[in-house]
């Protein structure tokens, strides 16, 4: 699991982070290793930073030729203020999106100066939506959440709160990524010109003219409805989807509880600092003791706030996941519609060849507005069946068409959304192993804290 | 947004949770230390000045007190009783002795609560300046507990147990008479009659505190020390106390959203393949510390909050004996007072007045040595409670962490050659 890992299909891309990433890293490891003896069973000893980076990393080491050429970072966010559509002032967060060559540089040379723009949070929006119409049989990697959802009571809700900003800004960073190591996404142009074209981007990808092309709600609403033969893969997929989703969801929901739950438990032990510390103002013996006790009862109580800060992060991770079904129930309805599109053609066909037979033969085997009108009011003259014998030819000719298109198109999504899929599946249980793991870690690091706290204190209370 | 309206700031560490469902308790922020008027820190406590009294036999009396048990006694096997008009909980009190005012080495007998107060306060009567244990509690206050569960039976049974004990152990009381026919006889209620009423009481509860600001003017610097001392100690030990219980409530409440997580793991991992092992490891592991979490609930419930919760009542006890004190040099003086007042009757009044100050100083005397016996029992009983809940919560975070390092051992990927030598995988 180590990021010096050889990156499988042999294109070995250099480190990716930043310098500002490896600092941080950097003193993260030196925060997190205060135990004197580091187990060295299995992967106790990487912190849970390192083990995000490796989800990046992986991400990174797949190489794309995007990424080959470019690196990408989104390393600040800035409060602004400005006019918005209805000419009204508003406040806002603008990102930074950096990007610089991906070349290593030879030793002691000076790194170029990175390129890089502001965006804000509905520009992003605006790309994934191109991005969702454009390809529609490929999972496009969700945004993080427009508004904090499974919070805990201490967590604001606030999205201008420094806290949320800053983990949007992780996640607009890791979307980002996403597009950017994806074999199909990252070899678009709209996308590369989001990363490197400020002002008139926008333009650019309204002419693109993909908000005609999107298919309307109701449209996809009546063909999940109607359609009789879905893919039975497919099929499968939107169920476990709705599985996942439904897990994911549950699950966040009580994660929020518990640590609402752990940080009262935790604040509470603050309160032994303050009466141990004025206890032992009237004790001669234990005063001291009790003194030191009730300083570390105070750092017990405020361990939980970076406790839970590092929870957020799996929590996070989740929700990725959570958003990702979306996207997938996106590709499934894509498939709905299209296979309904394609029943609807053949059924088309069907019924117009029909009619022909009935207008040959002169049965009518199938009420039509016509035959009854022609029973109440008299039988059309020759020319006229002619004529909409030929009319009838020209659109059987024009159903068949449309309908080897419509199967083409059918069969062609089938195979790329199919491919998109399996490498979705292959990152998820990837990525949410990392995760589970990287919860593990947290759990073992809050638990060394523990240990550590209470060890003081009991030599404290001996001394009393 | 806390309860009080306004935004906490996003830096939290320096803030602790606002007890604000107890309304005696102060919203906890970081006040100095305990701080005379001058601005001096609070006197030493008033044992260190006591010990300057104190002989070397007294020490060897404590130990013998400890480690020579001629008086042995437990409580135990809780039964219900019914009759007609109530029921209630007899417990046995076993004695078992070696000396010589017992007619016998070893007793049986059953007793209620009652018996027990009926005890107290005959032990209290007899020694006013003594500082007898306290009992448990007639009523739980804040009803947590339901009179007669398990649980409750038990934190009492315990907590009798620990009255007759630290009685036994008592230099003076030990010997009372009362405590001996508490042990000894079958049929308690014969005994129960004698002695001063009710009403008696209620008198020398009048006198008290007709007396006690007269008292408290005149009292030795000691004894103002005692009192300063047992009023800091009391109200912390009461806030202790508070905390502890809220610790528990709390930890109650985690423990339930907890328990929730591993039907939760364990459901997702139905939908998985590839993820099901390992998510099944995590509910595993997850319900494994939530076992760990109830059982050291559960002692926190068992060792520190009795051990905290007993010194409580003791402080309690302790203004008690603070006010009989005061009371009886308020009564000296009034007498003193008398007598200098009325010259006539100077030599009957004389003797009443020489009573008095015996009965004063005996009082002084039997507190001044009583005092530094208990502040040591709070050190010691405090104190292995105390550190018997740190080794507690670090074997809790122990067991914990070997949990969850054996999941991510489960979760190594299988062993491949390594060119980079560096990497212990």
């Amino acid at each position: 699991m180590g990021r010096r890992e050889p990156s499988r299909g042999g294109a070995s891309a250099p480190a990716q982070l930043t310098a500002d990433q490896q600092r941080k890293r950097e003193v993260k490891m030196m925060a997190d290793s205060d135990s004197a003896d580091v187990a060295l069973i299995g992967n106790t000893d990487l912190t849970s930073s390192e083990s995000e980076n490796n989800i990046v990393n992986t991400m990174v080491e797949k190489g794309t030729a995007l990424l080959r050429k470019i690196e990408i970072n989104v390393p600040e966010a800035e409060k602004r203020t400005g006019k918005n559509t209805v000419n009204m002032q508003e406040t806002y967060t603008a990102y930074l999106i950096e990007t610089r060559p991906a070349e290593s540089l030879p030793e002691g040379s000076v790194p170029a100066t990175p390129d890089s723009l502001w965006r804000r949070y509905s520009e992003f929006e605006l790309l994934r939506m191109y991005l969702l119409v454009t390809y529609p049989y490929i999972i496009i990697p969700p945004l993080p959440e427009k508004r904090a959802e499974f919070v805990w009571h201490k967590l604001s809700a606030d999205n201008l709160d420094p806290d949320f900003v800053e983990r949007r800004r992780v996640g607009l960073e890791n979307f980002l990524l996403r597009v950017a190591s994806h074999p199909v996404l990252s070899t678009d142009k709209i996308f590369y010109r989001f990363l490197t074209e400020e002002k008139k981007w926008k333009d650019e990808v309204l002419e693109t003219g993909f908000q005609d092309k999107a298919d309307s709600r109701l449209k996809s609403l009546s063909a999940m409805y109607r359609v009789k033969n879905p893919d039975k893969k497919f099929t499968a997929l939107k169920l476990y989807s709705d599985e996942l989703s439904a897990a994911i969801s549950q699950l966040l929901r009580v994660r929020a509880r518990v640590a609402d739950r752990l940080y009262g438990v935790y604040k509470v032990h603050g309160n032994y600092g303050r009466v141990f510390s004025e206890w032992s103002a009237i004790e001669k013996e234990m005063g001291d003791g009790l003194q030191s006790a009730g300083h570390h009862m105070d750092t017990y109580a405020a361990s939980i706030d970076d406790i839970l800060e590092e929870e957020e992060h799996y929590a996070d991770q989740l929700k990725e996941y959570l958003f990702y079904t979306d996207a997938v129930r996106s590709v499934c309805r894509k498939h709905e519609l299209i296979q309904y599109e394609l029943e609807t053609a053949a059924q088309d066909l069907v019924s117009k060849k029909q009619q022909k037979e009935e207008l040959t033969t002169g049965t009518v085997r199938i009420f039509s507005l016509k035959g009854m009108t022609s029973k109440i009011f008299g039988q059309e003259s020759q020319e006229q069946r002619e004529s909409r014998l030929a009319a009838l030819e020209q659109s059987i000719q024009e159903g068949e068409e449309a309908l080897k298109e419509k199967n083409k198109e059918c069969q062609e999504f089938l195979q790329t959304a199919w491919e998109d899929i399996e490498r979705f599946k292959e990152q998820k249980d990837r990525d949410l192993r990392d995760a589970l793991i990287n919860y593990a870690i947290m759990q073992i690091t809050m638990c060394k804290k523990g240990i550590q706290v209470w060890s003081n204190a009991k030599e404290c209370f001996n001394k009393m | 947004m806390d309860i009080n309206g306004q935004t906490l700031p996003a830096d939290f560490s320096g803030h602790m949770l606002d007890m604000d469902e107890d309304e005696d308790l102060e919203v906890f922020s970081k006040k100095t230390s305990h701080v005379d008027g001058d601005g001096n820190p609070v006197p030493n406590s008033p044992s260190s000045m006591v010990n300057q009294y104190r002989l070397e036999e007294d020490g060897d009396e404590e130990h013998r007190d400890i480690h020579t048990k001629d008086l042995y006694i437990t409580v135990d096997d809780p039964e219900s009783h019914v009759t007609a008009i109530e029921t209630f909980i007899m417990y046995r009190v076993l004695t078992r002795t070696t000396r010589s005012e017992f007619d016998s080495s070893e007793y049986e007998v059953h007793r209620r609560y009652q018996d027990f107060v009926w005890l107290r306060s005959k032990l209290e009567e007899n020694h006013p300046t003594l500082i007898v244990h306290p009992l448990p509690e007639k009523f739980v206050v804040k009803g947590m507990v339901e009179r007669f569960s398990n649980d409750f039976i038990e934190t009492r049974r315990k907590a009798l147990d620990r009255f007759l004990k630290k009685t036994a152990n008592h230099p003076v009381l030990s010997f009372s008479p009362h405590l001996q026919v508490f042990l000894t006889e079958a049929d308690l209620a014969s005994h129960k009659k004698q002695g001063p009423g009710f009403l008696s009481r209620m008198g020398e509860t009048v006198r008290a505190v007709a007396n006690t600001v007269r008292g408290l003017k005149s009292r030795p610097e000691e004894f103002t020390q005692m009192q300063e001392y047992l009023e800091v100690f009391s109200s912390k030990i009461t806030s202790a106390d508070k905390v502890t219980q809220r610790i528990i409530r709390e930890q109650k409440e985690y423990l339930d959203e907890l328990k929730q997580y591993h039907p939760m793991y364990v459901q997702w991992a139905n939908s998985e393949d590839v993820l099901a092992d390992s998510l099944k490891s995590v509910a595993d592991c997850v319900e494994r510390c939530s076992k760990e979490t109830e059982e050291q609930t559960q002692h926190l419930s068992e060792i520190l909050c009795p051990a905290i919760h007993e010194y409580v009542l003791c402080a309690d006890t302790l203004k008690g004996v603070m006010k009989r004190r005061d009371n009886i040099q308020a009564e000296f003086a009034a007498k003193n007072e008398v007598l200098a007042s009325r010259k006539a009757e100077k030599e009957a009044l004389q003797e009443e007045v020489d009573a008095h100050a015996d009965r004063l100083e005996q009082a002084n005397n039997v507190l001044k040595e009583d005092w530094p016996r208990w502040k040591s029992d709070i050190r010691t009983d405090l104190r292995s409670a105390l550190i018997s809940t740190a080794e507690k919560n670090m074997e809790y975070y122990e067991k914990c962490l070997a949990v969850w390092e054996s999941f991510l051992f489960s979760q190594r990927p299988e062993p491949r050659e390594q060119s980079d030598g560096d990497h212990v995988f």
